[in-house]
C-alpha cells in the first residue's frame, strides 16, 4: 500500500472540559474518495477545522505527504492559509462565499496562494503580472465550466441559487490545486435533482485523480461515492471500512438508530 | 401615505422630539449673570422640522420601494450615469480631458483664495483615497488615520527645522515614516476583531496627539512649529501666489498618481484579496490568503498616503501644531469615504469635494459642518450604506471557447 | 501616607464614576454586540441637563435639596430618552447589517450629539453649581477625602446593588440575560427582544446620567466635549474587565480609576489621558477578553 496523502493519528480536541475529538485516526490515499459520517454533533466539522488549521488541536498529528516522493509535512500548528498552501482545500457546511464579488472572482481568490504578484506588480503591471493574471482568469473560467457555472461568471455570488453556490465553493477550493479536497456536507439542503448533479460532479472531479474527503449525511450519496468510510460518534471513531462493511456494522446501526441507512 | 394614522404618528414623533430637545434647545442659562433665556421658538422649529423630515423620509422610502419593484418587474438593472460613462471609452476620454483642462486652468481663472481652498479639497481627496484602501477595500475601520497624517506633517516640520531638509526630500521620507508607523502599529493590532480595531486605532491616534502636545523637547508642544519652508521650485524663490499655484499643481499630479495607483491596486491580486478579506476572513484564510500580511499591506499603504499628504499640509500652512490632528480630522476623512461609497474611487473623490467645498462656499452653513458630518455618517449607514456611488465590480474578458 | 490615601480615594471616586458609564457600554455590548460610541455623549447630555435644570432652579431660588432631586431626575429622564431614541434611529435599522455599519453609525451619532450641544448651548466651560455640600462630620479628614468623594462612593455602591438585584432577580433582568445569551432563542420563548434592547439602553443611559451629574458637581465644570474622553475611558474600563460582564465593568473601572490616580499622582499629570489610552491598547492587544470576560470562539 502506498503512503496515504493525509494520515491523521491520535487527533484530540478539547473545548474547555469537553472532548470533541478523542484520539481519532484517519487516512486518505491518492485518488480515493473517503467519507466521514456520524450523527449530528459527532465532531465531524471539528475534525475539518482541526485539519485545516482553524482550530489548534490539543493533541495528535496530521501528516501530509505529497505524492512523488516529496517530504512529509506535519500540519499541526500551521495557520489555515499555510495549510491551504501545503495542499488542503475545503468547502464550508454553511456556505461562505464572498457574496459581493462575482462568481469568477470567487474562483480567482482560490488562485491567490498559487500566484505571486504584489504591490509592485499591481502598480506597474509588469509582463509577469499580466501573464499571471491571464492565467488566473483562464484557469478560473475553466473551473467554472467544469462545475457548470461558466454562464454565471459575472453574477454576484450572492445571487446564485443554493445548489450553484455549493458548486461554486467546490470550484473555488479546486482553484487552489489541492492534494486533498475536503467537502463539508456538500449536499446539505439540496433537492434530489441537485444532489444527483453534485454526485456526478464529485465523480468527475475524482476521476481526474483528485483525492476527496467528504462529510455527508445523505447516506445514498455516501454509499455510492465512497471508496472507504469512517464513522464517528461522540468524537471517537467507531468504524471504518468499505461501504458494504459499514452498512453491516452493528455499532454503526446503533449510533444511527432511528436514522435511515438502508441505501 | 397621508392617512390620518400616519399624520397622527408623525405628530406624536414630533412631539417626542420637542420633549427630547427641550432642555438643550429651549433653555439657555447664564450661570454668571444668573439669567435664564427661554427660547421657545426653537421648540417650534424642532417640532415642525421633524414633522416634515419624517414625511420626506417616508416619501423617499416609498418612492424607492416602488422604483425597486418596477426594476424587478422590468428585470433590468439601471446603471448610474457615471458608470455608463466609464463603460464607454469615448465618453470617458472626453470627460477626462474636460476635467483635466479645467483643473489645469483653474488657478488662472480663480483667485488665490479659491485655489487655496481647492488645494485643501484635493488633499482630502488623496486622504480619502488612502483611507479608502484601508476602510473601503480591506474593511478595516481605522479611526486613527490622522495619526499617520501627523507623522507626515511632523516629519517634514522637524526635518526642515533641525536639518533644513527641503520639501521634495522629505515627501518620500514622510510617506515612508508614516507607512512604517502603520506597519509597527498594525503588526500587533490587526489580529483584533473589527470593532476593537476601530477603538485601538482611535486610542493610538489620541496617544500620538497627546504625546505631541506634551513632549515639548521633541515637538515643541501645543505652540507647534512655524516657519516651515514651502516647496522649492528648482531653487527659485516663488512669490506667495506663485507658491500656492505651484502647490496646487503638485496636488493635482499627486491626486492623479494616487487615483492611478489605487485603481490598479483594486484590480490586482492584492485588491481582490482585500475585498475578499472584507467579506469573509475565515473563507479567505481557507483559500490560502495570509490574513495578517494582506491587512498589514493595506494598513500601511493607507498610512503612506496619509503621510504624504501630511508633508504637503505642513508645507501648505507653514505652521503645524497638535490641534490639527484631532479625532475629528479622522472622522471627517471617514465621512468622505462613507458618503462617497466605501471602495468606490469616484465616490470618494466626489465625497471629498462635497464635504470640503460645500462648507467653504456656504459660509452660513460652515458652523453646522461637524453636525452635518455626524448626521451623514448615521444617515448613510441607515439609508444608503453603499454610498453615493456604489462600487462596480470589474468583469473580466476571457476566451470563452478554450 | 496621607497622600497615598488621598490618591486612593480619588482613584476610587474616579473609578466608580467610570463604572456608571462603563455599565452602559457593557450591557449594550452584551445584548447587541455593539460598541455604543455615542454612550459618552449620553453621559454628557445628562450632565448638561442637570446643569441647566439646577442652574434654573437655583436662579429661581429653590432649596438645595429640591434642586438636587429635580436635577437628578431630569438628567436621568432625559438621558434615558436620548438613549432610547438613538437606538431607534441609528442602531435598530442596522441590526442585520454588516458589523461595521452600526459602529460607523454610532460614531456619527456621537459627533452629531457633541455638535448639537455645542450649537444649542456653548463651547465654553460652564461652572457647575455645587450640589454636594461639605458635611460637618467630614471635617477632620476633609484634607484627604472630600464630602463629594464620599457621596459618589456611597451613591454608586447603592446603584450597583440595585442593578445587581434587577439583573439577577427581576423579570426584565432575566429576560436581558436570556437575550444576551441567544437572541433568537429568547425570541422563541416569547421575550420581546426589541423591548429588552430598549430597556437596556434606557437603564444604561440612566446610569450614565447619574454619573454625569456626580462627576460634574465633583469637578465643578462641564462642556460639550466631556463625553468623548469619559466615554473612551469607560469603554477602556469595560474592556479591561471583560466587555459584556457586569462585575467586570465595575472591576475594570476601579482598576482604571486607581491606575490613573496613582500614575498622575506619582509620575506626571501631563500624560493623564495617555495612561488610559495606553492601557486600552495594551489590553486589547494582549487580553482582548478582559479580566472577567469569556474568550469568544469563532463558529465555522
Amino acid at each position: 500500500m502506498t503512503t496515504p496523502i493525509l494520515k491523521v493519528t491520535g487527533l484530540t480536541m478539547d473545548f474547555g472540559g469537553i472532548r470533541a475529538l478523542n484520539r481519532l485516526d484517519l487516512d486518505v490515499c491518492a485518488g480515493e474518495i473517503v467519507a466521514l459520517i456520524g450523527p449530528n454533533g459527532a465532531g465531524k466539522t471539528t475534525f475539518f477545522n482541526c485539519v485545516t488549521g482553524i482550530y489548534q488541536p490539543t493533541g495528535g498529528d496530521m501528516i501530509l505527504t505529497p505524492p512523488g516522493g516529496h517530504k512529509s509535512i506535519n500540519l499541526k500548528g500551521l495557520k489555515p492559509n499555510t495549510v491551504t498552501e501545503k495542499g488542503l482545500a475545503r468547502t464550508f457546511q454553511n456556505i461562505r462565499l464572498f457574496s459581493k464579488m462575482t462568481v469568477l472572482e470567487n474562483v480567482m481568490i482560490g488562485r491567490h496562494c498559487r500566484t505571486h504578484a504584489f504591490i509592485f506588480g499591481a502598480i506597474f503591471r509588469t509582463k509577469a503580472t499580466r501573464k499571471e493574471e491571464k492565467e488566473i482568469i483562464e484557469m478560473s473560467y475553466s473551473l467554472l465550466k467544469e462545475v457548470g457555472l461558466a454562464h454565471l461568471a459575472d453574477e454576484f455570488a450572492e445571487n446564485l441559487a443554493y445548489g450553484a453556490q455549493r458548486r461554486l465553493e467546490i470550484a473555488r477550493a479546486l482553484a487552489t490545486e489541492p492534494l486533498l479536497l475536503l467537502l463539508d456536507e456538500p449536499a446539505a439542503g439540496m433537492n434530489p435533482q441537485e444532489t444527483l448533479q453534485l454526485k456526478e460532479l464529485i465523480k468527475k472531479i475524482a476521476s481526474a485523480g483528485q483525492a476527496i474527503l467528504l462529510i455527508e449525511h445523505d447516506m445514498k450519496l455516501v454509499m455510492s461515492l465512497s471508496d472507504r468510510i469512517f464513522v464517528m460518534d461522540y468524537g471517537k471513531k467507531i468504524a471504518e471500512g468499505v461501504p458494504a462493511e459499514i452498512r453491516a456494522n452493528p455499532e454503526v446501526i446503533k449510533a444511527y438508530l432511528g436514522e435511515d441507512i438502508d441505501a | 401615505m397621508f392617512s390620518y394614522k400616519e399624520i397622527k404618528k408623525t405628530a406624536l414623533i414630533s412631539l417626542w422630539f420637542v420633549f427630547l430637545t427641550f432642555p438643550i434647545m429651549v433653555i439657555k442659562v447664564d450661570p454668571i449673570e444668573r439669567i435664564v433665556r427661554w427660547r421657545w421658538d426653537n421648540a417650534i422649529y424642532v417640532g415642525v422640522g421633524i414633522f416634515f423630515t419624517r414625511f420626506l423620509i417616508e416619501y423617499l422610502k416609498d418612492r424607492n420601494n416602488k422604483r425597486q419593484a418596477a426594476k424587478r418587474s422590468a428585470n433590468k438593472e439601471s446603471q448610474p450615469i457615471i458608470h455608463s460613462i466609464i463603460a464607454n471609452p469615448k465618453q470617458r476620454n472626453i470627460v477626462i480631458v474636460v476635467l483635466l483642462s479645467t483643473a489645469f486652468i483653474f488657478p488662472f481663472i480663480f483667485s488665490t483664495y479659491q485655489t487655496n481652498i481647492m488645494i485643501t479639497a484635493l488633499m482630502y481627496v488623496v486622504l480619502g483615497l488612502g483611507l479608502n484602501i484601508v476602510v473601503g477595500m480591506a474593511g478595516l475601520l481605522d479611526l486613527g488615520f490622522v495619526a499617520f497624517y501627523a507623522v507626515g506633517a511632523y516629519s517634514y516640520a522637524l526635518l526642515n527645522y533641525h536639518f533644513g531638509l527641503g520639501f521634495w526630500a522629505v515627501l518620500p521620507i514622510g510617506g515612508c515614516l508614516a507607512g512604517l508607523a502603520g506597519l509597527i502599529l498594525g503588526f500587533p493590532v490587526l489580529r483584533l476583531r473589527g470593532d476593537y480595531l476601530a477603538i485601538v486605532t482611535l486610542g493610538f491616534g489620541e496617544i500620538i496627539r497627546l504625546v505631541l502636545e506634551n513632549w515639548n523637547d521633541f515637538s515643541m508642544g501645543p505652540s507647534g512649529i512655524s516657519n516651515i519652508d514651502r516647496p522649492g521650485f528648482f531653487g527659485i524663490e516663488l512669490s506667495l501666489n506663485g507658491s500656492i499655484m505651484y502647490l496646487y499643481y503638485i496636488m493635482i499630479v499627486l491626486m492623479i498618481i494616487t487615483i492611478f495607483i489605487v485603481n490598479r491596486l483594486q484590480d490586482s491580486r492584492l485588491g481582490r484579496a482585500w475585498i475578499a478579506l472584507r467579506e469573509d476572513e475565515i473563507a479567505c484564510q481557507a483559500m490560502g490568503i495570509d490574513k495578517r500580511k494582506t491587512k498589514l499591506v493595506a494598513f500601511s499603504l493607507g498610512a503612506f498616503w496619509a503621510g504624504i499628504v501630511g508633508v504637503i499640509f505642513a508645507a501648505k500652512t507653514t505652521f503645524i501644531n497638535p490641534a490639527s490632528f484631532t479625532f475629528l480630522e479622522s472622522a471627517i476623512i471617514l465621512s468622505i469615504v462613507v458618503l462617497g461609497g466605501m471602495g468606490s474611487i469616484i465616490g470618494v473623490i466626489m465625497g471629498a469635494f462635497i464635504l470640503i467645498l460645500l462648507p467653504e462656499y456656504l459660509r452660513a452653513f460652515s458652523e453646522y459642518r461637524m453636525l452635518v458630518f455626524g448626521g451623514i455618517l448615521v444617515a448613510m449607514m441607515v439609508f444608503r450604506p453603499q454610498g453615493l456611488i456604489s462600487n462596480i465590480r470589474r468583469t473580466y474578458t476571457f476566451n470563452k471557447d478554450q | 501616607m496621607d497622600y497615598f490615601i488621598e490618591l486612593l480615594f480619588s482613584g476610587l471616586t474616579r473609578g466608580s464614576i467610570y463604572a456608571l458609564i462603563a455599565l452602559g457600554y457593557t450591557m449594550v455590548y452584551g445584548i447587541i454586540g455593539l460598541i455604543n460610541f455615542a454612550h459618552g455623549e449620553i453621559y454628557m447630555i445628562g450632565a448638561f441637563t442637570a446643569f441647566i435644570v439646577a442652574t434654573v432652579l437655583s436662579i429661581y431660588g429653590f432649596p438645595l435639596l429640591a434642586i438636587v432631586v429635580v436635577a437628578g431626575v431630569a438628567a436621568t429622564v432625559w438621558s434615558s430618552a436620548y438613549g432610547y431614541t438613538i437606538e431607534k434611529i441609528a442602531y435598530k435599522p442596522l441590526r442585520h447589517a454588516p458589523r461595521l455599519s452600526p459602529l460607523i453609525s454610532a460614531i456619527g451619532m456621537s459627533i452629531f450629539l457633541q455638535n448639537y450641544v455645542l450649537l444649542a448651548q456653548t463651547s465654553d466651560f460652564l461652572p457647575f453649581p455645587e450640589l454636594i455640600p461639605e458635611f460637618a462630620f467630614m471635617e477632620p479628614v476633609a484634607h484627604i477625602v472630600g464630602s463629594s468623594d464620599l457621596v459618589i462612593l456611597v451613591t454608586t455602591t447603592i446603584i450597583m446593588l440595585i442593578l445587581t438585584f434587577v439583573i439577577k432577580f427581576t423579570r426584565i433582568g432575566k429576560a436581558m440575560r436570556a437575550t444576551a445569551q441567544d437572541r433568537t432563542m429568547a425570541m422563541l420563548v416569547g421575550i420581546n427582544v426589541n423591548n429588552i434592547i430598549s430597556a437596556t439602553f434606557i437603564i444604561g443611559s440612566a446610569l450614565a446620567a447619574i454619573g454625569g451629574l456626580l462627576i460634574a458637581s465633583h469637578i465643578g465644570q462641564i462642556n460639550f466635549y466631556i463625553g468623548f474622553i469619559a466615554g473612551i475611558k469607560a469603554f477602556t474600563a469595560a474592556v479591561l474587565g471583560g466587555i459584556g460582564s457586569i462585575p467586570g465593568a465595575v472591576l475594570g473601572s476601579l482598576i482604571l480609576g486607581l491606575t490613573e490616580s496613582f500614575a498622575t499622582g506619582y509620575i506626571s499629570s501631563d500624560y493623564e489621558d495617555v495612561f488610559a489610552f495606553s492601557l486600552l491598547v495594551l489590553i486589547l492587544i494582549f487580553k482582548p477578553s478582559g479580566l472577567l470576560g469569556k474568550a469568544e470562539t469563532q463558529k465555522v
